[in-house]
């Protein structure tokens, strides 16, 4: 059985807005009976161009269902730009949270509501301007990397379980797996992982931090080879430390202290870091 | 809440008869059935009463009862042991319609290099047996077809099956997981070389299973280990499972009439009443061939899950061949390989009945489905189009 949060469970036993609002300014219909799963969402607006009345109609199991009424319970009150701002993970954070296999009922409710205000500015987008990759459930390219960009996906599996996309046969997992790798180089690019943001450390905080890093990060390494190594003063930004065991005569001392304690210290404590021996 | 119990084909609720020769030999009893001495001994001796009436129950002799840990391994015993036996042999013939046991087993061989053939089934989930005559080669080395359906709960004329493929002299499997005990099995007088049978279908717990092997039929060991099950199945015997099987054999036995007059009365009586009251509502599979306790219905426009979970809010339990209940994406196989439309594929329920069940719990569900399809096509944009479209003509 799933296990579906209390939210979703009340949103599929008592769900909201269920319908079609008559004379609607917008409809949006997404999914299919083959699919298993389908959506038709119709909205109208007020004088000031907020979303008035909004209602589904949906076939398919119980997340697609409690999706579907979580939206619409969502973008009621809002502008067509704010209700655009609406992501699946949204969705799926005001239902508590969906199984991942069920997210792809998340990106359906989005994908309903873009369909609906696309089709109220006369802008009604269609499959054919895209590859489908998937034939089983006709998921275009489009689809697929969209998904992979607003969920940080990286795996064929989760391409499916937020997409259908390669849930049926299999055959377009190379593809997929294509569409993984292009759309992750140029996430790479786009934004470089940011570096972990270093706070101002008092004295007290840094000499805590750089014995608690050579305690979990640096010591038992040494240890595994017969070394190791005690903290004698820390002076600024200069670590003092005395090299015991095998490490205090090993040739390459200099080398574990520059390239392996130094590298870490200066990864979890502080930029500028130096490590410097002590002899006896 | 109370509980109505209609998913007997997933498993079954232990006999209280079957539970209660069990539980000695979880305390006291606990000897190894090979030791010995006499405290393995009086283990052994209930091990023995345990094959023989399970032998009983198939119509076979003690000797040819191998005790499995469930039916899914029997299943791979059966196919693999076999497969094992035939080397130069590399040609195995099924059906589209197995449970995953059997199923999955023929596609990671085809993956080996097996040619696997898949006999296909009618809208009804029949098979054509010419299909069958066809397919047989020198080299298929085994054929192996399920005597009743899961989903569906169609019977395959297993007999007749075993008698074109008896004529070839190729070793003949079937998995009988839900026949046995609605279906009568002698093997004394079937064309069948090798049986499946897993407890917990039956009023046994989970984790116990067999396979019949006929007398004379080559087989190698699936599980290689000790002396145990004559070397056809290594490992310490289960034996308090063992024992509670060997009860539930013969309760099966002693039940087979009631199945088949008032579970069957039951099953047609849901059958009959759900086409009455809900509209656009399908029966899957043949159903002058079905086992007498299985009815798959499918609701148009609705999906399974969200009637499974509707029903289950009422203590309601079945289940689905729907796409959204397994985690896959697309509906049950079986009903794929029927050409059911996917108007009707994703709100397909099955309900399967046991002896437990009563005429007030049909009752029960009788009163509250038709609401629950009804709210659920009300919610569905597919219905009113029907609607809609129906007006129109």
């Amino acid at each position: 059985m799933w296990d579906y949060t209390e939210k979703v469970k009340d949103h599929f036993l008592n769900p909201r807005n269920v319908g079609e609002v008559e004379n609607p300014d917008g409809v949006g219909e997404v999914g299919s009976l083959a699919c298993g799963d389908a959506l038709r969402l119709s909205f109208k607006l007020d004088e000031k161009k907020r979303i008035e009345d909004v209602k589904f109609k949906t076939f398919g199991c119980a997340s697609a269902i409690a999706s579907s009424s979580a939206l619409t319970e969502m973008i009621k009150g809002k502008t067509l730009e704010e209700a655009l701002k609406v992501s699946n993970r949204d969705i799926a954070e005001y239902l508590g949270g969906l199984p991942e296999e069920k997210m792809h009922c998340s990106v359906m409710g989005r994908e309903a509501l873009e369909a609906a205000i696309a089709n109220y500015r006369g802008q009604e987008v269609t499959k054919e301007d895209f590859e489908i990759i998937c034939k089983c459930f006709g998921v275009t390219d489009k689809e697929i990397e969209r998904a992979i960009r607003e969920n940080d996906l990286t795996t064929v599996e989760q391409v499916t379980y937020y997409t259908k996309a390669g849930g049926g046969c299999g055959q377009c997992h190379p593809k997929i797996e294509a569409i993984i790798e292009k759309v992750r180089k140029e996430m790479e690019k786009e934004a470089p992982p940011p570096k972990a943001e270093k706070r101002k450390l008092t004295n007290i905080q840094k000499i805590k931090l750089i014995e608690e890093t050579l305690g979990r990060e640096i010591i038992p390494a040494l240890k595994a080879d017969g070394g190791d190594l005690d903290l004698i003063d820390v002076e600024g930004n200069k670590v003092l430390v005395a090299l015991r065991g095998k490490c205090s005569f090993c040739p390459s001392s200099e080398f574990t202290l520059k390239q392996y304690v130094e590298t870490k210290l200066r990864e979890f404590v502080s930029d500028d870091i130096e490590v410097e021996e002590v002899r006896p | 809440m109370k509980t109505v119990y209609v998913d007997n084909n997933a498993t079954t609720k232990v006999a209280p008869e079957v539970l209660e020769i069990m539980l000695p030999y979880f305390s006291e009893l606990y000897g190894n059935p090979s030791s010995m001495h006499f405290f393995g001994g009086q283990v052994q001796k209930k091990v023995n009463e345990a094959r023989e009436r399970t032998a009983d129950f198939l119509g076979a002799e003690p000797s040819e009862v191998v005790f499995t840990s469930c039916g899914t391994e029997s299943d791979n015993a059966a196919i693999l042991g076999t497969l094992d036996s035939y080397p130069e042999k590399r040609h195995l013939i099924t059906t589209r319609v197995e449970h995953p046991a059997v199923g999955n087993v023929c596609t990671y061989l085809g993956r080996k290099g097996y040619r696997v053939t898949e006999l296909s089934v009618d809208r009804e989930g029949r098979l054509d047996l010419d299909e069958l005559r066809e397919s047989i080669t020198d080299q298929t080395t085994m054929v192996t077809v399920m005597y009743a359906n899961n989903e569906t709960g169609v019977i395959f004329p297993i007999e007749e099956i075993g008698e074109i493929v008896k004529a070839k002299g190729i070793p003949f499997h079937t998995d009988a997981v839900q026949a046995a005990g609605k279906i009568p099995l002698n093997m004394k007088k079937s064309a069948i070389d090798m049986l499946s049978i897993s407890g917990h279908k039956l009023h046994a717990p989970k984790g116990i299973g067999v396979l019949y092997i006929r007398k004379g039929t080559k087989f190698s060991p699936f599980l290689i280990g000790g002396h145990q099950e004559k070397g056809r199945r290594g490992g310490t015997e289960n034996v308090p499972y063992i024992i509670g099987l060997g009860k539930a054999c013969e309760l099966a036995k002693k039940n087979l009439d009631q199945e088949n007059t008032q579970v069957k009365a039951l099953t047609d009586y849901l059958e009959a009443k759900l086409l009455e009251k809900i509209p656009n509502t399908l029966v899957n599979g043949d159903r002058k061939n079905r086992l007498p306790n299985t009815v798959s219905v499918s609701f148009e426009y609705v999906e399974g899950e969200s009637i499974l979970l509707l029903l289950s809010d009422l203590g309601i339990c079945a289940s689905s061949g729907s796409a959204c209940t397994s985690g896959s994406l697309e509906p049950s196989h079986v009903l794929r390989a029927m050409g059911v439309p996917f108007t009707a594929a994703h709100g397909s329920i099955r309900f399967s009945l046991s002896i437990y069940n009563t005429k007030e719990e049909m009752d029960y569900i009788i009163e509250h489905l038709p609401p629950i399809i009804q709210r659920l096509r009300d919610i569905s944009p597919f219905w009113k189009d029907y609607l809609r479209a129906q007006g129109k003509k």
